[in-house]
This record gives structure tokens, C-alpha cells and sequence, in this order.
């Protein structure tokens, strides 16, 4: 495995997750606040594998991640269904233009 | 530096790049675009720690199916004729500064704990593994899991649909 140790891992792994926390807290686009929560989704995933992978402790890591990829799939059908119902009756997903329940 | 470590600093920047992208594009679109790169770079990274079938499960699960349905949500949302394709972003200063305390705290925390590691053996297929446990200890979950696609299924069919009225 040459040089590479867990370390390089976390460190990406941070890296994305502190990308997809502020796509999350900028982002007024519903679409662009579900892709902030893919990265963190990844990021975590990333973590996962190279945790089970430096403490050879079997599959568990992997079919964790394999759950989350999982979540990450119906969470993405549902939030991206919602936001096409905010379309229809918005006009817009601007996340802070959309503050009523009802029309 | 072997090659194992120069691959490794290749697909993080690819990995990075694209979640910078997606971080800061000027439009919704290239945002999604930048989504693939980074979606690869990760199945790349999977592939990199021995994690084949999981590799192959991203790159049919995340770039098949939820970046394609991202995109579609993204055209079915915008004029993309139009100039104003939004991808507003606000507060980016406070944000930028929270984040940078988070990601800061965080590699401090990385950095001073200690790890239990053991070396690491040669890449071996887990697809067998990952199947018994799958349907041995972790059989319940997955039943679980099931279920919860079905209703996700399920209720993304009805919030979606449009309103027939009479």
C-alpha cells in the first residue's frame, strides 16, 4: 500500500465535508443545499471505508457505507420530488422566497 | 513517493477540485456537472482502499442514478435559456468562517487522537464478504432498507405528481 496511511483519508474526508457545510449554509438553491448534502454524505462514506480498511475489521465499514449510499438515494428522490412541488407552486426554489405552507 | 501515493494525490485533486466547483460555481449547472467529478473521484477512492464492489456501487448508484436526477431537477426547474440561471449564495463570509472553525477542529481532533491501525493486507474481492454479511448479521437492516426505498418510491410518485382536480 506504499506511503499511503489513514491520515490521507480523514484529511479528504474533511475536506469534502467542510465543502458540502458551506455549499449547505450558502447556497439559497434547494438543489444546491441537496448537493452540499451529497458531499457530506461522501465524505462520510470516504471515512467509513478507510476506517475498516486501517482497522481490518471486517466488512462492517463497508456495508455501513453501502447504507448510507442507500439514504443518500432516497433522500435525493424525495428532495428533489419536494422541490418540484416548491416549483409548481413557487415559481422558484429560492429557499428564501418560499416561506409560506399554503398558498 | 511510490505510485500508490502519487494516484492518491491525483484523485484527491480531482475529488477536491469538483467539490470546489460545486462550492462555488456561478451556476446551478455547472454545480451538478462538478457533482460527477467529485462522485468519481470518490468511487476512485474506494477503489484505492480495497473497496471494489463499493467503488462499482457509487458509480451506478450516485453517478447513474441521483446525479441524473439532480440534473433533470435542475432543467425542470430553470429556463436554462434564461440569464438568471440562480445559484444565489449568501452569507458566504459567515460561512466561510464557520466552516473554516469546523474544518480546523476537526484535523485537530484527526491529528492528536491515536488511531488503533493495523497494516493493511493486499486488496482482496469483497463481494463475498460483503453478501454473507449482508444477509447474515446484517439482515434485518436490510429488510429495513427495503422498505424505506419502497416508501421513498412510494411518496416521491405522490408529492411529484400533479393535482387533478374533480
Amino acid at each position: 500500500m506504499g506511503d499511503l496511511s489513514l491520515g490521507h483519508f480523514v484529511v479528504l474526508g474533511g475536506i469534502l465535508f467542510a465543502l458540502g457545510l458551506f455549499c449547505v449554509l450558502t447556497r439559497r438553491n434547494a438543489i444546491g443545499i441537496l448537493m452540499g448534502i451529497e458531499l457530506v454524505l461522501n465524505s462520510a462514506n470516504i471515512n467509513y471505508v478507510a476506517f475498516a480498511r486501517y482497522n481490518q475489521t471486517g466488512y462492517d465499514g463497508q456495508v455501513f457505507a453501502i447504507f448510507v449510499i442507500m439514504l443518500a438515494a432516497a433522500e435525493a428522490a424525495i428532495g428533489l420530488a419536494i422541490v418540484l412541488g416548491i416549483y409548481q407552486s413557487f415559481e422558484t426554489i429560492d429557499v428564501e422566497a418560499t416561506d409560506r405552507l399554503r398558498r | 513517493m511510490s505510485i500508490t501515493v502519487a494516484v492518491f494525490y491525483l484523485l484527491a485533486a480531482v475529488t477536491v477540485g469538483s467539490a470546489l466547483g460545486v462550492a462555488f460555481a456561478n451556476s446551478i449547472v455547472y454545480s451538478a456537472f462538478a457533482l460527477m467529478g467529485t462522485l468519481l473521484g470518490v468511487a476512485a477512492m474506494f477503489v484505492l482502499l480495497g473497496a471494489d464492489f463499493l467503488g462499482v456501487v457509487q458509480l451506478l448508484v450516485y453517478v447513474g442514478g441521483i446525479l441524473v436526477l439532480t440534473l433533470f431537477a435542475v432543467m425542470l426547474t430553470h429556463r436554462i435559456s434564461d440569464v438568471n440561471v440562480s445559484n444565489r449564495a449568501v452569507g458566504r463570509l459567515p460561512g466561510f468562517v464557520l466552516v473554516a472553525v469546523v474544518f480546523g477542529w476537526m484535523v485537530h481532533v484527526a491529528g492528536s487522537a491515536r488511531w488503533v491501525m493495523k497494516a493493511p493486507g493486499a486488496p482482496a474481492p469483497t463481494t463475498y464478504g460483503i453478501g454473507e454479511a449482508l444477509l447474515t448479521q446484517y439482515a434485518l437492516p436490510f429488510e429495513v432498507a427495503s422498505i424505506v426505498l419502497l416508501a421513498a418510491l412510494i411518496g416521491a410518485v405522490v408529492v411529484s405528481r400533479k393535482e387533478v382536480k374533480g
